[in-house]
């Protein structure tokens, strides 16, 4: 039992990491009908942005602050800028096809352009070992599901309890109504990037300590945000976290008591089954087509 | 009649410019470092290319092998043995004397066809026990294979537990580990109780940790790569496993220690090469002025891989390929002849390399060389 507990526990805070990743997708798809293929790439850059800064003697919060500002310019409005609005036109395929391109293109510059080593990452929670009736925990890993899950819920109240948030939604369901409404439609579609680039920002300080700082983490991370997100529902927040947990339980318990060969199928395997009988994933709604 | 002259002129300095690179280009001896620069063997390989280039800077600086200097280049096989033996035929059409690399064994069995056909000496540092079971009379190794580390291992193990886990790399420098680490257990007084693969660029150990406390052995054997390995030692500190972790070589490298922090002290391996060894000291030093870090084995298998080239060439006292790579064969190269070779090192037929090695335990995040254990061939 002690087993399974501490499997449970150390699945739910990879999984929650999964769900921070997975909620950029959903969040970018739910605001402007973009799906992200850098989303990985999106976690790793801010990890070397702090690096740099702690390089230059910034301690890990200072170098957190300065790396979200980073993000938001970079991968928030420059992205939107420079990738998204002038393909937005031709349609989803091409931006797919872009992000693609951007997530290698930002991969291979920090390997050209840094190192292709990993490096070693602070855990900003420590790694103090507490040991609960035979399960030990720590306190990385209690303080990642927490921030995560607060992360998750604070992006969920924004997006339902505030008025910005509600525009976002509205312009999500439908830009035209929402320009008649005079709502600033660009902007809100920024503020979604922007969100996104923040949520990818604070995932690398979580996820750094784990995956370590290297070029090419945001591959499998990214791959099995995707997969959490359509789990969990592409098109709701809460859906994405759920999502997130059950691949990292669901891969931790088939390690354990099927083969640690085949953890990296889980994923695959719980996406492929949700899709067949619930396509619009655990917690999603159906969308109805626009006419 | 002065056009004449100026062409006859013009004639004769380009047959002189030509002759001239000729010449020099019959002054140098190249040679090629195929080796991991990026993907999973990214450590690994840069360490290997930066001990060649030290290597290759002070002989020339000495004068050279025979009086030629030495031109390395260097190419990336990104971890992908494709992409390796692709390097290699493309070392080989450029006519390269010797060479170094791959140093994953997966990519060293895939390129050697290459290298043999050609006919050109091929420094590995590949440790799987089946690189130099092939026959080819081409492969040398830089390091230990697992043949010739292992049983030393093995010894120790013996004396340390009764039942051993086992956690391995399902890849072929892992699968090899694996398969000398049970071989060998089998009729000793230490039993295999788990037999626990894992992934090439796996995150999280907590699944394989716990299955190797289930086991309730009296020690762990790991034997991952480098990331792998600091994840892995981690996990363990992490889930509170207090008994002997117990590796080959990677298991206590320097890139293993800094990105595994605390959660590596105490874990023990046998090491072939190692600059916390004295034969090694000095090398370590000069290694660290130039590059700025500590190298791992894998610095000094390609510095020395050099040197043990450049005795081979002055054995063989000319530049002939197949001379060069008889003259390797059931030879002992002492570090008192040739200071580069560091240690007294020796060749068997196969290519094996023999010499003195060590076992380290980490302490405050520093190797220390907690015992020398003698070459396999001294018993």
């Amino acid at each position: 039992m002690t087993d399974f507990l501490q499997l449970l526990i150390s699945g739910l805070a990879t999984g929650a990491i999964y769900g921070l990743a997975a909620l950029g997708f959903t969040l970018l798809w739910q605001a402007s009908g973009t799906i992200n293929f850098a989303q990985g790439e999106f976690v790793m850059l801010p990890a070397f942005v702090m690096l740099g800064f702690m390089a230059l003697g910034a301690p890990l919060w200072l170098g957190f602050v300065l790396a979200a500002g980073v993000s938001v310019l970079v991968l928030g409005w420059a992205f939107k800028r420079g990738v998204v609005d002038p393909l937005f036109k031709y349609g989803m395929m091409p931006i797919v096809v872009a992000t693609i391109g951007l997530a290698i293109t930002l991969s291979n510059g920090i390997r050209a352009g840094y190192s292709a080593e990993a490096h070693p990452f602070p855990n900003p929670f420590g790694d103090h070992v507490f040991n609960i009736a035979g399960v030990t925990i720590t306190s990385g890993g209690v303080g990642t599901l927490l921030t995560a899950l607060a992360l998750v819920f604070a992006t969920q109240a924004f997006m339902t309890r505030t008025v910005t948030g509600r525009a976002m939604q509205a312009v999500a369901q439908n830009a035209e109504s929402a320009t008649v409404l005079g709502i600033n439609v660009p902007r809100m579609i920024f503020y979604a990037f922007a969100i996104n680039a923040l949520l990818a920002c604070a995932a690398a300080l979580l996820v750094t300590p784990t995956y370590l700082a290297k070029f090419d983490m945001g591959e499998g991370l990214g791959t099995k945000a995707f997969f959490a997100a359509i789990i969990g529902g592409f098109n709701n927040s809460r859906g994405a976290l759920l999502g997130g947990l059950i691949v990292g339980v669901a891969e931790n318990l088939a390690a354990a008591y099927v083969s640690p060969a085949y953890k990296d199928a889980v994923a695959l395997m719980i996406f492929m089954v949700v899709i067949l009988f619930k396509p619009q994933g655990l917690l999603g709604k159906k969308e109805e087509r626009k006419v | 009649m002065q056009k004449r002259f100026t062409l006859q002129l013009l004639a004769a300095c380009a047959l002189s410019a030509a002759c001239a690179t000729a010449a020099l280009a019959q002054q140098v001896v190249k040679i090629a470092n195929i080796v991991e620069l990026s993907g999973a063997g990214a450590t690994a390989g840069t360490n290997f290319k930066n001990g060649v280039e030290l290597a290759v800077k002070e002989i020339n600086a000495t004068g050279g092998i025979l009086g030629r200097k030495i031109q390395s280049t260097t190419y990336d096989t990104q971890s992908n043995p494709g992409v390796a033996k692709g390097l290699t035929q493309k070392a080989v059409d450029e006519e390269v004397f010797a060479i170094f690399g791959p140093v994953f064994s997966g990519s060293i069995m895939v390129s050697m066809a290459e290298s043999r056909r050609a006919e050109v000496p091929n420094f590995t540092g590949g440790e799987a026990a089946s690189i130099t079971q092939q026959g080819n009379p081409y492969v040398f190794r830089t390091s230990f294979g697992q043949s010739t580390s292992f049983p030393k291992l093995a010894r120790y193990i013996n004396g340390k537990a009764k039942t051993l886990a086992v956690v391995y790399v399902n890849n072929d420098f892992g699968k090899g580990g694996r398969d000398a680490i049970v071989k060998l257990m089998e009729g000793s007084p230490t039993k295999v109780v788990a037999d626990i693969s894992t992934n090439q660029g796996q995150i999280d150990f907590s699944a394989t940790v716990l299955a190797v406390k289930q086991s309730n052995a009296d020690a762990v054997f790991v034997y991952t790569n480098e990331e792998e390995s600091a994840r892995a030692l981690r996990e363990f500190r992490k889930q509170g496993w207090t008994k002997p972790i117990i590796g080959e070589t990677t298991l206590t490298g320097q890139k293993v220690i800094e990105l595994a922090g605390d959660a590596a002290n105490g874990a023990v391996a046998h090491v072939g090469l190692t600059v916390d060894a004295p034969p090694t000291q000095a090398f370590g030093a000069k290694f660290q002025k130039e590059y700025n870090y500590v190298s791992d084995h894998n610095g000094i298998k390609g510095y020395t891989g050099v040197y043990v080239l450049k005795a081979a060439i002055e054995k063989a006292g000319k530049f002939d390929r197949v001379a060069v790579a008889q003259a390797l064969k059931n030879v002992t190269f002492t570090a008192k002849q040739h200071p580069g070779v560091l240690m007294d090192v020796s060749f068997d037929d196969k290519g094996d390399i023999d010499r003195e090695s060590f076992m380290v335990e980490v302490r405050n995040g520093k190797q220390v060389v907690v015992a020398t254990l003698p070459p396999l061939g001294k018993k």
